[in-house]
């Protein structure tokens, strides 16, 4: 071995390097996350990048109804003769609005619950945990369909169904961190140093669950679309005309197998998302070396 | 053990009275009268207020709760305004249908996931293990309805052996009243023919509720394996000299076993859950067709028995994973006697 890498090997990295190494030398997570910010550029700039952004909306144009895919339009034309590509991008939109919309309430209340769940123990514990227990044991497609009929389907509503489910996942897993965080010293340090309860959950507490919670969010996303989609497939989500692609699915389906792109195309689409954010979800996972 | 099982079984049922009391809640709390929701904006005020007195609704909160708290401690989940029958018949009859395509799937996952987990295990970092870790990613990433509706495509397309919807052709004459699984009653009444459209009919839309577990129980399955190959007690038996065979699929299985069967276990519990979409897709006439039906007329006596029975389905489920579980490693038994 020549000398150089000898002194090469030597280096000491830092844990964020290590950690950005790790990452950038994951083939699946680099795809992962390049699919995850097409996806997001998609959605930003929607009506910039379509070419057709009148499709977004209850546009009709029977001259071209039912076109097959084409240099003109990438992904064939709907039953009304919309531009299928251009609606899978405004659905991309809908989809992220809706992760956005879902994880921005659920992660913060589920991770406040966990963590005061395992640093309060006692009856606090018992009552939140139990709760938690209840309302994992319920079938959470079931209940969201069940939430949203009863609500009246549209898209602010599938969102609260969604919601009311998703928080119990950061409520266990954060619960579990913090019993095992319980047990370190630097917490005992912060008691006796007499921090407040305030204190020890949020800056004691809460920056040790920072990567399980980044990760858990990045998984996450790609099953709140895949959620999102089921419920509009079934009728029970987005409304038309917004264009989101689990209706578009179901839409297209009418027109199976001879005009197969109305379906398949959006229905790809979902799939695309959702492995990024899987795949994203995975890599984050090796490179901060966290267990859910 | 019994008194394990006598635990967990007690645990069972606060979980299923907490379920019971929390659907009823939220059905009631819910902004809108059930009564009007159920008989449109076109019915009149008399109409609504008679309704509400058949339902019950005009009583107190707590006195509607106990009434119906006790009539399902008598399997009485009221009437359905849909098909206007009992919405337990109606769930009763629905219900061997969606067993039926789900213990199905089931099977297929197991056959089909835990080999291909140690193959991939036992293969390493070779092209059989990328190959099948690629597969179960698909598997994982696939949407049930994007799954279910190609499969329908390319069936429609291209092989027409597997019919696309429906649980039996129409023109075979048979009467499932034993069990009302079609596969069951058709071996015991001796009708092959039954038995074998029956498997046609199951197959795509068990392969679509499948695919999602398959991935998953393979993954688990290979890390469980590469996890406990790197053991001591799988060295010691091997410088023992017992045969590989026996060390891979007595030993290391046993140990590896507990993760997939946990992931399984949760897995069965979602089945019913995602049967919802490919029921759907299929026409299957199950319980989660029956449930988006009455979920569509917003008949709530049935949709709060819908989600119910899937929520016991869910916790049995789970429970029968524990047991076997306990059977498998005594510390599993132990760990939750002292927890709870």
């Amino acid at each position: 071995m020549s000398a150089p890498e000898m002194i090469d090997a030597q280096r000491v990295l830092t844990s964020r390097q290590m950690a950005i190494y790790r990452f950038t030398r994951n083939p699946a997570a680099l795809v992962g996350a390049v699919i995850v910010v097409s996806v997001v550029i998609a959605a930003i700039f929607a009506p910039l990048l379509a070419p057709s952004p009148e499709s977004a909306g209850s546009f009709v144009d029977f001259r071209n109804r039912h076109a097959a895919p084409s240099w003109e339009h990438w992904m064939g034309t709907d039953n009304v003769g919309r531009d299928v590509f251009s609606r899978v991008l405004y659905g991309f939109r809908v989809s992220l609005g809706l992760v956005v919309g879902v994880l921005g309430v659920a992660v913060p209340f589920g991770v406040i619950l966990g963590l005061v769940a395992g640093y309060f123990g006692g009856w606090t514990e018992t009552i939140i945990m139990r709760f938690t227990d209840i309302m994992l044991a319920l079938p959470p497609l079931a209940m969201a369909l069940a939430i949203t009929a009863v609500l009246s389907p549209n898209l602010v509503n599938a969102m609260i169904a969604i919601t009311l489910l998703w928080w119990t996942w950061h409520t266990r897993l954060i619960y579990r961190i913090v019993k095992a965080q319980m047990n370190e010293d630097y917490v005992e340090a912060a008691q006796v140093a007499g921090a407040s309860h305030f204190h020890i959950l949020f800056r004691e507490l809460l920056p040790n669950c920072i990567s399980a919670i980044a990760v858990k969010i990045s998984l996450d996303a790609g099953f709140v679309i895949l959620f999102g989609a089921s419920l509009s497939f079934l009728g029970l989500g987005i409304q038309p005309p917004t264009p989101d692609l689990g209706t578009m699915v179901a839409t297209g389906a009418e027109y199976m197998p001879e005009m197969w792109w109305q379906a398949v195309m959006p229905g790809l689409a979902i799939l695309y998302a959702i492995l990024g954010f899987n795949l994203l979800g995975d890599g984050l996972r090796d490179m901060l070396d966290v267990e859910l | 053990m019994l008194l394990y099982l006598i635990r967990r079984g007690a645990s069972l049922f606060i979980v299923l009275f907490g379920l019971a009391i929390l659907i009823f809640v939220i059905a009631r709390i819910v902004p809108g009268d059930p009564a009007r929701i159920a008989l449109g904006p076109l019915a009149t005020a008399e109409q609504v207020t008679d309704l509400r007195a058949e339902m019950g609704l005009d009583e107190p909160f707590f006195i509607q709760l106990g009434t119906y708290l006790s009539g399902l401690a008598q399997g009485d989940l009221g009437k359905s305004l849909l098909t206007s029958r009992p919405v337990m018949d109606d769930i009763l009859g629905a219900l061997p249908a969606t067993f039926e395509l789900v213990v199905f799937t089931l099977v297929i996952q197991i056959v089909i996931s835990i080999p291909l987990g140690i193959l991939a295990a036992v293969y390493r970092n070779t092209w059989v293990d990328n190959v099948i870790r690629v597969v179960s990613l698909v598997g994982i990433v696939t949407p049930g309805f994007v799954l279910a509706i190609l499969l329908q495509l390319s069936a429609a397309m291209y092989f027409g052996f597997f019919p696309i919807t429906g649980r039996i052709d129409p023109s075979i004459m048979f009467d499932a009243d034993i069990t009302g699984l079609l596969l069951v009653d058709g071996l015991i009444k001796g009708r092959p023919d039954v038995v074998g459209d029956a498997l046609r009919h199951l197959f795509l839309p068990a392969i679509a509720l499948a695919a999602g577990g398959i991935g998953q129980v393979v993954r688990i399955t290979r890390s469980a394996m590469i996890e406990v190959a790197s053991r001591d007690f799988i060295e010691a038996s091997r410088a023992y000299g017992i045969p590989e065979r026996v060390v891979r699929f007595r030993y290391m299985l046993r140990v590896a076993a507990v993760a997939p069967l946990t992931i399984l276990g949760l897995e069965f519990a979602s089945l019913i859950g995602n049967a919802f979409i490919v029921e759907f897709v299929f026409s299957w006439p199950g319980i989660a067709s029956y449930g988006v039906r009455t979920i569509l007329q917003k008949d709530l006596n049935a949709v709060i028995g819908v989600v119910l029975v899937s929520g016991v389905f869910f916790v049995v489920a789970n429970l029968t994973i524990d047991i076997i579980l306990g059977l498998l490693d005594p510390r599993h038994r132990l760990r939750e006697g002292k927890s709870k």
